[in-house]
């Protein structure tokens, strides 16, 4: 009887747009679904650097060099504080890397696509950073407060990003003819994994429901997605490129642009791991995890060391 | 996994500019004090946010804990006598 | 001949180019986020300096030249960095232990500068103390930490110190066109700084628990433009985009 009451009112006042804390009680599911959420939002950020860091040691210009290390390092940044607000629901980053490590927990499919050229850097910046900012705009709002704080940092220091990517794009279309052609391959193999990022439709979405009811999610995958597509298509044309999509069109009636199918089986796919890169990221991620624990274990021993010498110290 | 190599919680508090108090920005795992302070400069202050960083163990900080649930949602405003509104001034008086 | 300003802008250059290019290949494979973020911190200093050294070599070069132009479409015989910059990443403790060696020396060279007669390399010097301070203490206390950690971390530093050690004597070498800047006050004096260099070093070695290898056999070249065999994959790396599209713009 009084956990049904408190459910209620957890949900009144999730209702009145009042924000959830660490120490409040709140439903089990709740604290799952937001650890399961979180942790994979942070691991999305931490494999994310890959393909782009795959770039740095060969980025075109100086300028474009240190504008794409300073983005990739805040993508571990963003990581950072997401594993930070996980740990206020009392998970363990050392469990949840693990989770990442093993292959167990999701991140974002995306970055199981190989970037191929300089121009995928430009693609990457303008839509994938385009797509998770519509996403983390909403989550600013989230319900829970640590989460809704990371997110509004993070969305601080990503307005950055897109206008780096964008930026790219922009010299390579008015580049050389061999440039564009470069922007236009990396919009051809961008565009639907993009479209993807915002995950499976309303109807087939099983979680969606109960977050938009808590407050975790603002917006429904559709309504982003359609959102991010009203948004970009002008910004393609500005570029003078033309996005993948033959049944692209817009609708006077509803003020947005229809868009033709998206083939889910492919993302399926990319989502059980049979991407073109799963193998790679996880292998890296591992790697650094595995070549790195001699590091971690040193730092805690001197650590140890140096305060048992304070406390020999202090004795004397 | 093992526990050798896990660096422990730090809490991270910065001081954006002068005349203004420490606010806490987040947190972030160091194997002690030093490494915590720099990783909090680099983790935290990378856009120049900041011009003072305290860092604390999470360990170390005790956190006030609703021990009735029934408190827990319930708005602190019954203490009305203490917000400036409870108290009537006419507007003749100016800002006070 | 290159006037003496000019090769020694170069060679100040070149040194925080390919150390900028060499640390940022750890960006996303850092042992913990946290260092991940310190490390690349670290790199975007060193790319920074190299930047604004680059356009200065290119001011007074003149003719067309930009850092761009500079740092993509030079050869490798002209690029005068020291070898130790160069040499692959290791695992973190030869980084840390580059970095440290290499960072105590910058330190006392930029220190230096910051008297230079030279306006323009005060300039920098003075905008790039601070930074540099802070990575010459970040890598002190990493080799004070890993050398005085675990046994194995121990073994590890101990391991990168003997194998960077012959690249430390390229840091104090002059040549007749430093000297003469020496001279006229524009280049600092690399006696001095060999000095401050050695006691610095003895002191953070010791508290690290290692021993100070002896002075053997020194590996030279960089300066003149004779680098390992590392350097031309960094610079294939480096440089290939700009050098397949010339006339591209990005």
């Amino acid at each position: 009887m009084e956990t049904i009451n408190f459910e209620e009112r957890f949900q009144e006042y999730v209702h009145s747009e009042q924000k959830v804390e660490p120490k409040h009680w709140m439903p089990e599911p709740y604290r799952k679904t937001l650890i399961r959420q979180i942790s994979q939002h942070a691991h999305s950020e931490v494999v994310g650097m890959l393909p782009e860091a795959n770039w740095i040691s060969r980025a075109p210009s100086l300028r474009r060099k240190v504008a794409l290390l300073a983005k990739v390092q805040d993508e571990a940044g963003h990581g950072l504080y997401l594993y930070s607000a996980a740990e206020t629901l009392g998970a363990d980053r050392a469990d949840l890397v693990g989770d990442l490590l093993s292959g167990k927990a999701k991140y974002s499919s995306i970055f199981n696509y190989p970037t191929r050229s300089w121009a995928d850097i430009g693609a990457i910046g303008w839509l994938v950073d385009g797509a998770a900012i519509a996403n983390q705009v909403m989550l600013c709002r989230t319900s829970y407060g640590p989460y809704a704080r990371a997110m509004v940092r993070i969305c601080k220091e990503e307005s950055f990003h897109q206008r780096q990517g964008y930026e790219i794009m922009l010299a390579l279309c008015k580049g050389t003819k061999e440039q564009k052609e470069m922007a236009q391959d990396a919009l051809n193999r961008w565009w639907w994994p993009s479209l993807m990022m915002f995950g499976p439709t309303d109807k087939e979405s099983t979680n969606s429901a109960q977050s938009m009811n808590w407050k975790i999610k603002r917006k429904s995958n559709d309504e982003l997605r359609q959102e991010f597509i009203d948004k970009t298509v002008p910004q393609a044309e500005f570029l003078g490129l033309t996005i993948p999509d033959e049944q692209l069109e817009w609708d006077e009636k509803t003020g947005h642009y229809r868009f033709g199918p998206i083939d889910w089986e492919e993302f399926y796919h990319v989502l059980k791991g049979n991407g073109p890169c799963n193998k790679e990221r996880l292998e890296a991620r591992n790697k650094a995890h595995d070549d790195g624990r001699w590091v971690r274990e040193a730092a805690n021993a001197f650590a140890k060391k140096t305060q048992e010498r304070k406390g020999e110290h202090s004795a004397a | 996994m093992s526990d050798t190599d896990n660096w422990k919680i730090w809490e991270v508090f910065v001081r954006s500019k002068n005349g203004l108090s420490h606010k806490h920005v987040g947190s972030l795992h160091a194997p002690d004090a030093e490494v915590a302070l720099k990783n909090a400069r680099d983790v935290y202050t990378r856009r120049s946010e900041g011009n003072s960083v305290w860092v604390v163990p999470s360990e170390a900080i005790t956190a006030s804990a609703p021990e009735d649930k029934e408190a827990l949602f319930t708005p602190a405003d019954d203490k009305v006598y203490r917000h400036p509104t409870f108290y009537e001034i006419p507007d003749d008086v100016g800002h006070i | 001949m290159e006037n003496p300003l000019l090769s020694y802008t170069l060679f100040l250059a070149d040194n925080s180019l390919i150390t900028g290019q060499r640390l940022s290949e750890w960006c996303g494979h850092g042992p913990i986020l946290e260092q991940d973020i310190a490390l690349s911190n670290i790199a975007l200093d060193h790319l920074g300096q190299a930047r604004m050294l680059l356009q200065y070599a290119a001011e007074q070069k003149g003719e067309g030249w930009t850092e761009d132009r500079l740092a993509y479409f030079r050869d490798e015989k002209n690029f005068r960095n020291l070898l130790m910059t160069e040499l692959p990443k290791g695992d973190w403790g030869y980084t840390v232990m580059r970095a440290f060696l290499y960072d105590t020396y910058h330190f006392y060279e930029m220190t230096s500068l910051l008297q230079s007669k030279d306006k323009q390399l005060r300039a920098i010097a003075q905008k790039a103390i601070k930074e540099i301070r802070y990575h010459a203490q970040w890598s002190a206390e990493w080799v004070i930490r890993l050398g005085d950690g675990t046994e194995e971390s121990h073994q590890r530093i101990k391991r990168s110190l003997v194998e960077l050690w012959p690249f430390t004597g390229e840091f104090f070498e002059t040549d007749e066109a430093a000297s003469g800047l020496n001279a006229n006050g524009i280049a600092p004096s690399y006696t001095h700084i060999r000095t401050q260099w050695n006691a610095k070093v003895e002191e953070v070695l010791a508290l690290a628990t290692l021993e100070r290898p002896a002075d053997g056999w020194m590996q030279s070249g960089g300066r003149k433009g004779a680098h390992t065999e590392h350097m031309g994959y960094l610079l294939a790396e480096m440089q290939h985009i700009p050098r397949s599209y010339p006339d591209a713009q990005w």
